[in-house]
């Protein structure tokens, strides 16, 4: 059987963009090793946490959604509880209310991010007077 | 005494007759139907100053979501997204 799951991580803030990226690729790996698929990925960057963990004040934050057998995230959660460089982690099971939602948010960022590009060819002449204002 | 003959009673200020606002669950009316943990700036509206999850008499919300929007809340506390205990959070 197969479920679709959210999992949130948070990573020291002492790793180097490197190290992250070996962070994300060893998980995003192992998703896909254990017969798992990466539906979307999401990197929310260095974010300030609302209260110390660990004596730190900030950390990286990853987000994954995947589909993979329930037995799975026991797996997973238990890397995690043996990896020293995250800090705080979270996997939920997404229901169809919440799948919904996530297919929209990830098309409301799509959009924002693909907006700004694809609006400026078509709105070339209105957007250009505001640009020579600023 | 005249009011009194008068069978009325008469008030120096005239009573202020407070018309309440009916509560109504958000998440019903814009036809939400899960509440995300992700977004912090919005369960803040769900929370006092310190912190705490605010009762359904105050924001109306309906049973089936306030049970949903505790859960966002908790999850988002657990992601250090929201904090625990806190002064000032508004």
């Amino acid at each position: 059987m197969i479920k679709q799951y959210e999992t949130v991580f948070i990573a020291t803030p002492v790793l180097s963009e490197t190290q992250m990226k070996e962070a994300v690729a060893k998980y995003t790996k192992l998703i896909t090793d254990n017969g798992g698929e990466v539906v979307y990925e999401e990197d929310w960057g260095l974010k300030q946490l609302a209260y110390p963990i660990q004596h730190k004040t900030s950390g990286f934050y990853y987000l994954i959604e995947f589909k993979a057998d329930p037995q799975f995230v026991t797996t997973l959660e238990t890397q995690y509880h043996r990896d020293e460089r995250i800090i705080r982690f979270l996997t939920v099971a997404l229901d169809k209310d919440s799948i919904a939602y996530a297919e929209h948010r990830r098309q409301v960022r799509a959009g924002k991010a693909a907006a700004p590009k694809a609006e400026a060819p078509a709105e070339e002449p209105a957007v250009e007077p505001e640009n020579v204002e600023e | 005494m005249a009011a009194i003959e008068n069978n009325e009673i008469r008030y120096l200020n005239p009573p202020t007759v407070e018309v309440r606002k009916k509560k109504y669950c958000r998440f019903k009316k814009a036809g939400i139907k899960y509440v995300d943990y992700k977004d912090p700036e919005f369960l803040k509206k769900f929370l006092n100053e310190q912190g705490k999850i605010l009762p359904r008499r105050i924001t109306g919300t309906s049973l089936k979501f306030q049970r949903k929007v505790a859960q966002a809340i908790k999850r988002a506390r657990s992601l250090a997204l929201l904090p625990y205990v806190t002064d000032l959070l508004k």
